[in-house]
């Protein structure tokens, strides 16, 4: 494996299996009444976090305290980047501090790629601009296989803004590692361009996917994008692409609906839908401290087995 | 004045001849001459071009001295072999006034290196709003002729209607960039597979595309001329291949980085790759070759944009646009263009001088080498390879795209007027 999680891509299907192994196996600790392990003690990871993202950013810290590293938060607000310091000088004050593992997010697309060149610690993506969230994508993997077996051959449907979502972007590249057929759903202004090259397949049609569908994972509409004609209005959106209770009825019997959060119920998602058994959004958000765990382990790790030592916290 | 017999110099690659420079004018060009007490300079197995000419160079004086300077720039032009540059309006003060024309004139002729041709704004502040006073530019000590809001778009159609029609009356020229601006809101890369794969907001090639269009109808209508910046699209190629088969006056330049890289340099999220109009796909690169070879684009220009450091060590998203070209230009051309049989040396002589000097309207550059023209010469090693080093550039900014790639070449001198501002490949 890499010695940075950066993109999706980086990671063969070997890699993705591991990982999804692990991360089944460091879930037990989830189970027990002392949720720790030592297998980390003594590293230190920093949570370098320059967008807001609560969910992420307490999932990874949770991940690290789990296998007892030492953790560090950092946030672009209230610190030196919001008087105007560099990443490149961010970078260098944490290399400085011994940081053997960089959780970073970052509004701009490739900034976990400058910041692997300035540090010598693993860097790992915890989304970047309009690129990818390649935990997101190990965390959804994680949750197909737990609901649905060997994702080899399964159908799964992502819907909505594919233009501007990490979420997709890494989904669609593991995905297709792990041998799965992804079909994206969107209106033609919310797919790149060059979309074509992808390998996957694209609709502008929800109501024809579904059918054919194991796994439909909605996508978040950002705000920004209601007022930029990407769409005439939220309605027709939501009309047109939403999920709700009538669409998810034409889904076969064991398919699954997932969110990677947060949701704008009653756009994207339905609340019946979002609160229905078919639902795992709550499931992700634990699977994805297992997923985590599994990924800060085998990077920063080393040769120790993830799991079977004496509890010691 | 010292004069300088220079021997044994393949004039364009031609035969190896003798050219006797003297009072600042080339004397004489044959075999045999007799040089008298001339100082003789060896070019044995080197090419004699016309001192290079740019259309488009940022020396960013004043404003940005931290990044460029008037003297910096044009020492960084003669190592290029270049004996004319037009230095681009985008300055702080911007060169919107006769005032600061002439100061970025004046500046160049105290620095000696390189003939210095003030661009003048076409708008106040380029802010595409207001027509800057160009008659009084162009009646300034520093005459100028080509006008240009570079940087930005003059996309206001009556304004650049209103520019085309005004320079009619002292045989100027408008060099647009062409850049629809509501297309290319927050644009990083070019827009295709590679925008797509890396998360980037892409600078669709319609939008230089549209903007070309518009102008050259624009420029047929008024009766006026036109030039295109940094043309990088095969299909802005077809639009001007059009325009002139229309016999509409417009002519267009290219980049050395557009003719030799292409947009999968963005994969390494290097912003030192990032630049306005962006690096585009290997079609493109293989189209705008061929638009140089038949003349469909008239000419190579730099865009030499100097940065510091600091602002290409980022994310890409943050990072300042542009690369310096001054020093490299006949070496990727060389690479793109003779060592790919499209071009052969007086093509070169062509691209790089007589056609930017013609654009221009200078009288005493861009001329051939032949007796009784002022003495701007180059004199090139085609021969050896070497990898460019950043920190061996002589401009004072280090944001080369082409850093670490094997490149042809090597200027061994230029003349400018008869007098030497590199010999054996060191400034003079």
């Amino acid at each position: 494996m890499n010695r940075h999680l950066i993109s999706a891509a980086d990671l063969s299907r070997d890699d993705a299996l591991l990982i999804l192994d692990t991360a089944e196996e460091l879930s037990r600790v989830a189970d027990q009444s002392v949720k720790k392990l030592p297998t980390l003690r003594g590293r230190t990871v920093v949570n370098l976090f320059f967008e807001d993202s609560t969910r992420t950013r307490i999932s990874f810290e949770a991940a690290a305290k789990r296998l007892s590293a030492d953790v560090i938060n950092f946030s672009a607000k209230g610190s030196s980047v919001s008087k105007g310091e560099s990443l490149k000088d961010t970078a260098l004050t944490l290399e400085a501090m011994g940081a053997d593992g960089v959780v970073i997010r970052h509004g701009a697309s490739g900034a976990p790629h400058r910041l692997a060149q300035w540090v010598r610690g693993s860097v790992v993506n915890a989304g970047d601009g309009t690129h990818e969230h390649p935990t997101q994508a190990l965390l959804d993997a994680f949750t197909m296989r737990r609901r649905l077996g060997n994702l080899e051959g399964r159908r799964v449907t992502i819907v909505g803004d594919v233009l501007h979502s990490r979420v997709a972007r890494s989904n669609v590249l593991l995905l297709a590692t792990l041998g799965a057929q992804v079909t994206l759903v969107a209106p033609p202004t919310l797919f790149p361009v060059a979309i074509g090259t992808w390998p996957c397949e694209i609709s502008y049609d929800l109501d024809a996917v579904l059918p054919k569908s194991d796994v439909v994972m909605m996508l978040r509409v950002q705000q920004e994008r209601m007022n930029a004609a990407y769409f005439p209005t939220v309605r027709e959106y939501s009309r047109r692409y939403g999920l709700d209770a009538e669409r998810m009825a034409r889904l076969p019997d064991d398919a699954i609906v997932m969110h990677p959060g947060p949701m704008n119920r009653g756009v994207e998602i339905a609340a019946e839908v979002a609160d229905s058994v078919r639902s795992t959004i709550v499931e992700q958000v634990a699977n994805g401290v297992s997923a985590r765990m599994a990924v800060l382990y085998l990077l920063l790790g080393g040769s120790e087995p993830a799991i079977g030592k004496e509890v010691s916290a | 004045m010292t004069a300088y017999l220079i021997r044994d110099a393949r004039v364009l690659g031609g035969e190896p001849t003798g050219i006797l420079v003297r009072d600042g004018v080339i004397a004489a060009v044959g075999a045999n001459l007799d040089g008298g007490d001339a100082e003789v300079v060896d070019a044995t197995g080197l090419i004699a071009l016309p001192g290079l000419v740019d259309l488009h160079t940022h020396l960013r004086e004043p404003g940005r001295e931290d990044a460029e300077t008037v003297e910096s720039g044009t020492k960084a032009a003669a190592m290029g072999g270049f004996t004319a540059v037009h230095a681009m309006a985008n300055t702080d003060p911007v060169a919107d006034t006769a005032g600061v024309v002439e100061q970025v004139w004046r500046l160049g002729r105290e620095a000696g290196y390189c003939d210095v041709h003030p661009v003048g704004a076409v708008t106040n502040g380029i802010r595409g709003e207001t027509l800057a006073e160009l008659g009084a530019m162009a009646d300034s000590a520093a005459r100028v002729r080509v006008f240009s809001d570079d940087g930005h778009c003059v996309s206001d159609a009556v304004i650049m209607r209103r520019a085309l029609e005004y320079v009619k009356a002292f045989d100027g020229v408008v060099a647009q960039h062409a850049q629809e601006p509501r297309l290319t809101e927050g644009a990083q890369m070019n827009e295709g597979e590679m925008s797509a794969a890396l998360g980037m907001t892409g600078w669709p090639a319609v939008a230089e595309e549209a903007i070309i269009a518009r102008d050259v109808l624009l420029t047929e209508h008024v009766g006026s001329r036109l030039h295109v910046c940094h043309v990088s699209t095969a299909g802005s190629v077809e639009i001007i291949r059009w325009a002139k088969s229309k016999g509409i006056q417009v002519t267009a330049e290219v980049t050395p980085h557009h003719l030799l890289l292409n947009d999968t340099r963005a994969g390494s999220y290097d912003p030192i790759f990032k630049v306005n109009p962006p690096l585009r796909t290997p079609d493109d690169v293989t189209a705008l070759r061929h638009a140089l070879a038949d003349g469909t684009i008239d000419c190579v220009a730099t865009d030499h944009a100097p940065h510091p450091v600091e602002a290409k060590e980022t994310e890409w998203a943050v990072a300042a646009m542009g690369m310096i070209g001054l020093e490299t230009a006949l070496h990727v051309v060389q690479e793109a263009m003779i060592e790919t049989d499209l071009l052969d040396w007086a093509g070169v002589a062509d691209r790089m001088a007589y056609a930017p000097a013609r654009i221009g309207r200078l009288s005493g550059q861009g001329r051939p080498i032949e007796a009784g023209a002022p003495a701007n010469i180059t004199l090139y090693d085609p021969s050896p390879r070497r990898a460019v080093d950043p920190a061996a550039m002589t401009s004072k900014s280090r944001n080369t795209p082409f850093a670490g790639l094997s490149l042809p070449g090597r200027v061994v001198a230029t003349f400018l007027r008869g007098r030497p501002t590199v010999l054996e490949g060191k400034l003079q």
